[in-house]
């Protein structure tokens, strides 16, 4: 089933202005659970109390403050946040193109696919001409009331757009201290170096599982069938030798697995 | 502040202890609910046949396998349905950084160097930033598993979590129309327009948080003015933002 678009908008850079429509790229599917009242087994409710009086404020009485020192706020008005909001626009503005070294793993927040509204001749060549050239856009626009930075790239012939963080959102590893110790064993090096070789492939994710996530589903779904499901808790060792030891032994072992396969 | 998880990284039958802390500062300008006269208000669950205010321990949390029917679980369920293997991070494959698509990047963290000797931290921070390599696993932390891939800047480890594979749509789950056929003129005019619009550099004035300072103009000129200002008695601390970057730089301090 073909999913709904959820903000319609207008690439633009230079002359160029190519419709499209914004559609999530991901599903969370993390097992939710809702908080119930232990007594009635009904789910609860939320509300805002005067911690002092315990008495519930209506929304209608409740006002907004910025904390400026420990129990001193400055009151906003609903009319003067409103005043701060940015002016609706369908405008998805294209500032520049950098390669994609130059944008952190750590700046990418949420990504959405753009598809083609009316002009899909025009949306298919920008994307293979981001593809062509290695470069990924970076964008401004405004949706639902909010502003988004945001980085425009092709991802398997088709148009993608991944919200950035905020600069003053995200520490630089740049900016902190560097672990100091004493000078590192080469010897260890070069096994390590080896160790992380012998480990080294494809990034692929479908080998990896909510393992945990399908525990926790399989468990509830004993429980609502009336079983009691016994758990055991599952211990492992460790092992306590020295560095080196245990590098020559990890690398033995995986050399090993290797030779297994490829006999 | 305290770590927000506590474990051990290995490779091969190599462990290294870390301690995880946020690589995100929170919301630098947090609005506080406030009564008309100014005190600051508390968020309450309350009981829906009752209406009264519930304790923690007057509350479960529940799972809904049809509507308005729920299965209870407990924390302690929660922790033992995690097998121990998975409270540490096992890398079990290294990967170039650049060839895990965007789309995958969800949040990152940092590792600081958690145990008696950073010995073991410090030569896998070297390795991985030499090498250009990122180790990939997965980890359970407080009630949820996560795909991770560990990276090392300045040698200093950092986790970035991962969606999972079936958390990613394609473009046919979205149903995209298939591609056309572009012309080759239309395809070299964009790659002009492109490579005219290129810098070498993203520059951090692009990411520019512009909402929350113009929010914070607002509330420093209003101050000055001595407008709109309320008090409370009660002085607490709680509110204080604790800055990150302060809490990453003692926890990385040689303790030793």
């Amino acid at each position: 089933m073909a999913a709904r678009a959820i903000w319609k908008g207008k690439l633009k850079f230079d002359s160029t202005n190519v419709p499209v429509n914004l559609y999530s790229a991901v599903i969370d599917k993390s097992v939710h659970f809702h908080i119930l009242e232990e007594r009635t087994k009904t789910r609860v409710k939320q509300h805002m109390v005067n911690p002092e009086t315990n008495e519930e404020i209506p929304n209608d009485e409740i006002q907004k403050g910025y904390q400026v020192e420990p129990g001193v706020f400055v009151v906003l008005s609903e009319d003067e946040l409103e005043k701060l909001q940015p002016k609706p626009s369908r405008e998805i503005e294209i500032t520049r193109f950098v390669a994609p070294e130059h944008i952190s793993s750590q700046w990418y927040d949420r990504p959405y696919y753009l598809g083609p509204d009316g002009d899909e001749k025009t949306y298919f060549a920008l994307a293979e001409a981001l593809a062509n050239q290695q470069k990924e856009g970076i964008a401004r626009w405004v949706m639902r009331g909010k502003e988004y930075a945001g980085a425009l790239r092709s991802q398997d012939d088709y148009l993608m757009l991944v919200t950035l963080r905020h600069a003053e959102e995200v520490v630089s590893a740049k900016d902190l201290p560097e672990p100091a110790g004493r000078d590192l064993d080469k010897k260890e090096i070069n096994m390590a170096k080896q160790l992380v070789e012998l480990l080294e492939g494809e990034f692929e994710p479908a080998q990896f599982r909510d393992e945990y996530s399908e525990r926790v589903m399989e468990f509830i779904e004993k429980k609502a069938k009336g079983s009691k499901p016994r758990l055991h808790v599952v211990h492992s060792k460790r092992g306590t030798s020295s560095l080196d030891k245990v590098l020559s032994k990890s690398i033995a072992s995986l050399k090993n697995q290797k030779e297994k396969k490829a006999a | 502040m305290r770590p927000l998880w506590s474990g051990t990284i290995t490779f091969g039958l190599v462990s290294v202890p870390v301690e995880m802390y946020p690589a995100n500062r929170s919301d630098r300008a947090p609005l506080r609910m406030l009564s008309s006269d100014g005190v600051p208000l508390s968020r309450r669950y309350y009981s829906q046949e009752s209406g009264k205010d519930l304790d923690d321990d007057q509350m479960v949390r529940g799972y809904e396998i049809e509507k308005g029917k729920y299965v209870e679980v407990t924390d302690e369920e929660l922790e033992k349905l995690a097998p121990e293997k998975s409270r540490d991070i096992d890398l079990r494959r290294f990967v170039d950084e650049q060839a895990i698509p965007p789309i995958y990047f969800e949040r990152g963290y940092y590792l600081t160097p958690g145990g008696e000797t950073e010995k073991a931290y410090r030569l896998l921070a070297k390795i991985m930033e030499d090498s250009e390599r990122v180790g990939i696993g997965t980890f359970v932390m407080r009630g949820k598993e996560y795909l991770v891939a560990i990276a090392a800047e300045n040698g200093i480890l950092r986790a970035q979590t991962l969606r999972f594979a079936n958390e990613i749509r394609s473009p046919a789950d979205v149903g995209l129309p298939k591609k056309e056929k572009v012309s080759k003129a239309a395809v070299t005019k964009f790659e002009k327009l492109i490579s005219k619009h290129s810098e070498k550099q993203l520059s951090m004035r692009e990411l520019k948080d512009e909402p929350t300072e113009r929010l914070l103009k607002l509330v420093k000129s209003k101050k000055s003015r001595h407008k709109d200002i309320v008090e409370t008695e009660e002085k607490s601390s709680d509110g204080k933002v604790v800055d990150i970057m302060d809490v990453l730089k003692k926890s990385l301090a040689a303790k030793r």
